[in-house]
């Protein structure tokens, strides 16, 4: 459902991000997409989410061929995605509850629809109490979690994580990766990006390894082997 | 653009901008005047001999007035030239005296000629250089005042020439000032901007709110920049009145307050609302 195809990604004409990455991602699979810090991940992600086109390749998202959307196509095709990322990219003036609201508001749903949806999902992800916090009220971890209900709140097949534990402690790293298991075991696809070993070993999922932006390994029940 | 002061400085920008913006109509206003006052002064008189009938004059009186070049002749009768005459010299005993003893009026009678436009007196003189009309003039002034005519001309068209590209040349900074202003404010808000892309917000989602905030921002400047200018121009007047005294610039302000509030607030909530529009753009790609 989501594959890449022989995918490249080259900047200033020298600097390779991306060599001949392939791989297919199926409905409901938890992924690890692993590396060192420039193996390529935040690039692939990039792609994937079509913030950037790829040098050559193909890149397929369920009926969609992101590589040949257009600028203006880009925004409906996103509401099929959630994505969070290390610095929760939350907007400080609006509080937990407006900033989940606005990932609705953003895709034009009804106001009574946005009421019903936002305390549903701010509950689910355990900040029922924080609604009108705004972020520099909330933690680490609870600016991730709203992260998280903001990503979820329409529904999308699949969660794109980059990094999302990269400025939490630990105990605030496994809370997250927790929700993140409840929500794919609820039936979404996760793409977790990361160079976290401990949180991938534990894991016992898929993972796909990067090194110098090659697919180097891509195991079920994989480990991140340090190269 | 939430941002108190940040919309502050941006509101206050674009006033300064519109407030020169006014100023310059006000300048153009006030040149186009003295341009027109200036022109007023020159003027073409030809003086007929006393022996020329009426009726002649009367002729070629008509005649100018079918030349495209004439805008208006008057005819100076005899008598009413010896009237002013007259008044002029009130006080003067030997003159009136002497007038007395003259008997016949002496005055000449004459028309005076204004032009369409400074450059076209030259044409007119020639006209009376037809020796048919010769016998019976006595005086073209134009000869005289040619050089200063001439030079008039070359002022003026000046004048208009310089005040044309300046007024362009500094409508084009203010635009451009407003129009960077705008876009450092926006640039403020590319995190946020970016947040709402990836949240699957449509373009115009995104824009809308910028724009709006641009043509308010726009308006609400142009109604300080009117009131910024109500005292201004009001202290400048007495100035500009020793200067010029035909043009009372401050009446003219307030006879057409209407329309020039009307041109601030289109050049500041265009002004404003394309340049939000553009800046918003680039963030908007990928």
């Amino acid at each position: 459902m989501i594959a890449f195809q022989n995918v490249y990604k080259v900047y200033n004409g020298s600097s390779v991000a991306l060599e001949d990455a392939s791989f297919q991602i199926n409905l409901g699979e938890f992924i690890s997409l692993v590396g060192k810090s420039g193996a390529g991940k935040s690039t692939a992600i990039s792609l994937l989410i079509g913030e950037e086109k790829p040098t050559r390749g193909r890149i397929f998202f369920g009926q969609f061929e992101v590589n040949k959307l257009k600028d203006r196509d880009l925004p409906y095709f996103r509401r099929h995605i959630g994505i969070i990322f290390q610095d929760f990219r939350l907007l400080p003036n609006k509080t937990a509850k407006e900033n989940v609201a606005f990932a609705l508001e953003a895709s034009g749903r009804p106001q009574r629809e946005i009421e019903d949806l936002v305390p549903q999902v701010l509950d689910m992800v355990g900040l029922g109490d924080k609604l009108e916090n705004f972020p520099n009220e909330l933690s680490g971890g609870e600016k991730q979690r709203v992260a998280i209900a903001r990503a979820m709140v329409h529904r999308p097949e699949v969660i794109i994580a980059d990094e999302p534990t990269g400025n939490l402690d630990p105990f605030h790293t496994w809370e997250i990766i927790s929700l993140l298991q409840k929500i794919n075991q609820l039936g979404t696809t996760v793409i977790l990006a990361t160079h976290d070993k401990d949180v991938v070993n534990s894991l016992g999922k898929r993972v796909i390894t990067l090194d110098h932006g090659r697919v180097i390994r891509d195991e079920e029940n994989g480990r991140y082997i340090l190269v | 653009m939430r941002n108190g002061l940040l919309t502050t400085t941006t509101v206050a920008i674009i006033t300064i901008s519109l407030t020169v913006f006014l100023y310059l109509i006000l300048l153009n206003v006030l040149m186009d005047s003295t341009v027109a006052t200036l022109e007023d002064k020159i003027d073409i008189t030809v003086s007929f001999k006393t022996i020329t009938p009426e009726d002649e004059i009367l002729n070629i009186q008509r005649s100018l007035q079918t030349l495209n070049e004439v805008r208006e002749v008057a005819y100076i009768s005899q008598t009413e030239a010896l009237e002013i005459f007259k008044e002029r010299h009130a006080g003067d005993e030997a003159i009136i005296q002497a007038l007395r003893e003259i008997g016949d009026n002496p005055l000449e009678a004459s028309l005076n000629i204004k032009a369409n436009r400074p450059d076209q007196y030259a044409q007119i003189a020639a006209y009376f250089e037809n020796p048919v009309l010769g016998r019976y003039i006595s005086n073209v002034s134009y000869a005289e005042n040619q050089v200063v005519i001439d030079r008039l001309t070359s002022i003026i068209s000046n004048i208009n020439r310089i005040g044309f590209m300046a007024t362009v040349v500094l409508v084009l900074v203010a635009g451009l000032v407003v129009f960077n202003t705008i876009r450092l404010a926006i640039y403020a808000s590319r995190e946020e901007i970016g947040i709402m892309r990836a949240v699957g917000a449509s373009n115009s989602f995104v824009r809308g709110p910028f724009v709006v905030q641009g043509i308010i921002s726009g308006a609400i400047a142009a109604i300080f920049s009117l009131f910024i200018a109500i005292p201004s121009v009001y202290s400048v007047n007495p100035y500009i009145a020793q200067a010029i005294p035909e043009f009372d610039i401050f009446r003219y302000f307030l006879t057409h307050i209407h329309l020039l509030f009307i041109y601030l607030l289109l050049a500041g909530v265009i002004v404003s609302g394309f340049s939000s529009f553009i800046a918003v753009r680039r963030y908007l790609h990928g």
